[in-house]
């Protein structure tokens, strides 16, 4: 039988700020373990919680990036339970009061647009991290994770396929580093997911029993558990068994769900305002100042790439959906303004390299700036356009700057076309029994000419225009 | 001249007139502290070359004219404010062995002014409870070791009676200042929360616990006080209210003020001693022939006042002690296997039984099928308490009410049940509960010899009345002290 799955969404995201949410420490990923910890947030006794001002305004900047309301009045709550990598024994975050409520989040599948709405987006604090040596057959915990300051996206159950579970988190991916609040990096645990799912018939008026899978950390093992998940329950539901309400944990190796523990053994967080905090208030001139920092969402980008610089939809949106490339598209244009034939040569030329492996937007080895006098310089006819593939390469190879790489290996089309002619004849006056070798039929002299033509214009103009040159004055 | 008997001013006026160097102070209370602690348990760590070796720093800053309030003062520091490197106990076996890697920020603001510590005064385990009684230490009260010193700052107030220091600083969520203050016939005196900074005060209950003073009469508590207020960044709860001195109303004229009188207070029927009503009725009298005048009134929301402290400080309890876990400091079981059984017996032989009641009775209220009966409606009727007082101040200066329903009772009188104990704090809870300020000063003795003492609420922020009133009365008051070495 066929079923519609019921997806909702939890999203973690680690947020950018320079310190933790409540200590002084560093916020920075990695480090040597539990260098980035402090009494507090390592939970001595007597230590108190400090809010972080900038957690706050970051969380504001996400929930207005995603069409949220902002609540003016907002409050943290401890949620109790025991765990190692938790040294409080609680979590702060928002239960009763969260920062921002509802909200929506396009997303396109396939040229549909579809609207998944956001239930809220609360703060909260990272536990810390425990890792397990099986060889002395201890647990040891890192610090410095905890108290990283953390907002949690709720969805609505509003999303049916794996595809559409993809396509919302990199919508969302989007939008936190277009805001600057969250790096995004699924590899660094930087955004994290849970998954709940349900199955229901077409006919069924009601969801199904759903079964939350926890701590999915890359956009595959996202797809990937949702699949086996909806199989499973497909497979229990068809046999006319009964899904179990529970959580389940997702195994990358094997590609499958197990179960971690039911509802019964659910815990019973004992939320409560925590009293350490006061309530957050924000008046209407925090939040406007907080809206104007908000940079262009990429929609926006999209519309400008369309509108103004009539790239096609398709171009536009391949720039916009990688903030470093469109922050580098735009950068460039500043250097060289010709949107199309820039964003051709990003798109092409640039993402090539990218996709190879060879660099990575966020460290490249050339800046906008070298990287418009390329473009500028193929769509000159300074260069021709093939070597400014070569070029690019070179440049990536050596460090060195377009210009330099042009001159040093002859690509550079001189205009002045004199200078070379006046070389040649200089070259052909001096090699005047090489020339008459030539015109007797030698033609494989050619080739000593062309050499020595090359010699004296090297860095003058690329061998295309001496070849040609040479070839009219030998006729 | 006995200088272990003397006043924090008097002490800081002989210390700069070089009557006496701080380390003779400073040996003097080390001296007595020998004699008669053994027996009296007011100190649960004494420390003992750390005092002299702060005394004699503090000699050297008052030699160079470097001198500030507190220098070379020798005061005790409750034993649930944390000293980096001094043992931290909180009276509890599971925080035994616990040495903090940092200083509360009180401590940091004490250290900078050059103030000696003799050592950390006993507690109830974790400051929950009102006799003092743990089992590293059995605090008695000086007037009658056969009697508990009240709690929870029980060490802090025995040792000021007992001259066992110049003064001494605590903490109270329900009256843990006030309470052991008034049975040991010392001054106690509880600032508006937030006046103080709670970085580094092993939480009981946050929203309600406070910094305060203990000492021998109300101005010392101002003069100590002084040192220790003012906003912290390390504590969001900390008030960026201007810092006042405390002191400054005292000699005032107390002519015309209006001192509120609530009558649930004095009622028979809320279980008050008629020895102690009847003093501290006197005592009011005593302020009307001042010529203050006194206004009847009524707090008809006292009849809450337990139930709701008890619910708001065990919940808080019941979260804060849950990192008491034994994973990173601590007392951790050697039984069990996972990390479940682990923190489970860790804190089943750490904890003693009244702090497991109350996290007990904590997780049961904040549990999701009981929080709305139980926290939610303890919030609420913390609001009215608020609306209540507000309501009097309206009319009246400051409220005047016993401390306590009767004096000291036996160590060994284990009659009381765990729900007669918590009645006992009705005299004391509602301040903490509206966050507001109150000092209690001996006002009389029973029968027995046991100290009677009386508390003033004041406004919030509002201090310096408080300290001005009980000053005034301590001024006409032929205090006795416990009759000791």
């Amino acid at each position: 039988m066929s079923y519609i799955p019921v997806i909702g969404l939890e999203i973690h995201a680690e947020l950018l700020t320079n310190s933790k949410i409540f200590c002084s420490c560093s916020a920075e990923f990695g480090g040597e373990q539990n260098t980035r910890c402090c009494p507090g947030c390592s939970s001595m006794p007597g230590t108190l919680p400090v809010l972080n001002q900038t957690a706050v305004k970051y969380a504001i900047k996400a929930g207005l990036a995603m069409n949220c309301d902002i609540n003016k009045f907002s409050v943290f709550d401890r949620k109790n339970y025991f765990y190692p990598d938790l040294p409080k024994a609680y979590q702060i975050s928002q239960l009763y009061f969260p920062i921002c409520v509802n909200g929506n989040i396009p997303i396109n599948i396939d040229g549909k647009e579809k609207n998944i709405r956001l239930n809220r987006i609360h703060i909260e604090e990272d536990a810390g991290k425990l890792m397990h040596d099986d060889f002395n057959g201890v647990s040891l915990i890192d610090f410095n994770r905890g108290g990283i300051p953390l907002i949690e996206i709720v969805t609505e159950p509003d999303i049916n396929s794996s595809e559409e579970a993809k396509a919302f988190v990199e919508q969302v991916s989007l939008l936190l580093q277009y805001t600057g609040v969250c790096s995004c990096k699924m590899e660094q645990g930087a955004l994290r997911c849970d998954v709940n799912i349900s199955l229901m018939k077409s006919t069924d008026t009601e969801f199904g029993t759903r079964v939350e899978i926890k701590n999915l950390n890359s956009l595959k093992s996202i797809v990937r558990a949702i699949e086996y998940e909806i199989k499973r329950q497909a497979r229990l539901l068809d046999n006319g068994d009964r899904v179990v309400q529970e959580t389940r944990r997702f195994n990358d190796n094997h590609g499958d769900t197990k179960s971690m523990r039911s509802k019964e053994d659910a815990h019973d967080y004992r939320y409560f305002p925590d009293p350490d905090i006061p309530q957050v208030n924000l008046s209407d001139e925090d939040l406007e100042a907080i809206r104007a920092e908000l940079p262009e969402l990429p929609n926006k980008r999209l519309e400008r790439y369309i509108n103004e610089y009539d790239l096609s939809k398709t171009d536009a949106q391949i720039i916009v959906n990688q903030k470093t490339v469109s922050d580098f598209y735009d950068e460039t244009l500043k250097e060289y303004n010709n949107p199309k034939s820039v964003s051709n040569f990003v798109i092409v030329e640039l993402l090539r390299r990218v996709n190879l492996g060879e660099i990575s937007m966020d460290n490249l080895p050339f800046s906008a700036k070298d990287f418009a006098t390329l473009i500028e310089m193929a769509d000159t006819d300074k260069v021709s356009k093939n070597d400014a593939k070569k070029i690019l390469r070179l440049m990536i190879e050596t460090g060195k700057s377009s210009l330099d790489i042009a001159k040093e290996n002859g690509f550079l089309i001189v205009s002045d076309m004199s200078k070379v002619d006046e070389i040649i004849t200089m070259v052909l006056s001096e090699n005047a029994e090489a020339v008459e070798q030539y015109k007797n039929g030698e033609t494989k002299v050619f080739g000593f000419l062309m050499g020595q033509c090359t010699k004296k214009l090297k860095g003058v103009c690329t061998p295309k225009v001496i070849k040609e040159t040479l070839e009219a004055k030998l006729k | 001249m006995n200088v272990t008997n003397l006043k924090i001013r008097e002490i800081r006026d002989l210390l700069d007139k070089k009557s006496f160097s701080s380390v003779e102070l400073t040996q003097a209370y080390l001296d007595r502290i020998k004699k008669i602690d053994g027996e009296l348990q007011s100190y649960i760590t004494i420390t003992e070359d750390l005092a002299l070796n702060s005394a004699k720093n503090a000699q050297n800053k008052i030699d160079n004219g470097n001198s500030s309030p507190l220098c070379g003062i020798p005061i005790s520091i409750k034993d649930n404010i944390c000293t980096d490197g001094i043992k931290t106990t909180c009276g509890s076996k599971s925080l035994e062995n616990f040495v903090p890697p940092y200083n509360a920020t009180i401590i940091d603001k004490l250290n900078s002014q050059g103030m000696v510590m003799l050592g950390k005064a006993n507690l109830d385990e974790f400051a929950i409870g009102s006799t003092t009684q743990n089992i590293f230490a059995k605090t008695k009260n000086p007037y009658d070791f056969s009697k508990v010193p009240g709690g929870s700052s029980g060490g802090c107030a025995a040792s000021v009676s007992a001259s066992l220091c110049a003064g001494s600083i605590g903490s109270d969520t329900g009256g843990s200042l006030r309470q052991p203050a008034s049975l040991c016939g010392v001054t106690g005196l509880r600032p508006t929360y937030g006046s103080v900074s709670r970085y580094g005060l092993v939480a009981f209950a946050s929203s309600l616990d406070q910094i305060g003073t203990i000492a021998k009469d109300a101005h010392d508590c101002a003069f100590l006080l002084n040192s220790i207020v003012g906003h912290d960044d390390n504590d969001a709860t900390s008030l960026k209210a201007k810092t006042i001195d405390f002191a400054s109303k005292i000699g005032e004229s107390i002519k015309g003020m209006k001192i509120a009188v609530p009558k649930e207070f004095y009622d028979e029927n809320n279980g008050i001693n008629p020895e102690v009503k009847d003093t501290v009725l006197n005592a009011a009298e005593k302020y009307k022939e001042m010529g203050a005048e006194l206004i009847e009134c009524s707090l008809p929301s006292l009849k809450y006042a337990v139930s709701t402290y008890l619910i708001l400080s065990s919940a808080e309890a019941a979260s804060n002690l849950s990192r008491i876990d034994g994973i990173k400091y601590g007392h951790r079981s050697t039984k069990g296997e996972t990390f479940g059984d682990i923190v489970r017996n860790s804190r089943t032989e750490g904890f003693g039984d009244e702090v497991k009641r109350r996290i007990l009775l904590g997780n049961f209220v904040l549990s999701s099928e009981q929080y709305n009966d139980y926290y939610e409606r303890a919030l609420a009727l913390r609001q009215r308490f608020i609306a209540d007082y507000a309501e009097i101040f309206e009319k009246c200066d400051v409220i005047l009410t016993p401390t306590t329903l009767s004096t000291a009772t036996g160590i060994s009188e284990n009659i009381m049940t765990p729900s007669n104990i918590y009645l006992d704090n009705i005299c004391t809870v509602t301040v903490d509960i509206a966050s507001l300020p109150a000092i209690s000063t001996p006002c009389g003795y029973d029968s027995n010899g046991m100290p009677i003492g009386m508390s003033i609420i004041g406004k919030k922020f509002d201090e310096a009345t408080i300290i001005q009133l009980a000053d005034a009365f301590e001024k006409s008051f032929d205090a006795i002290s416990p009759k000791l070495i």
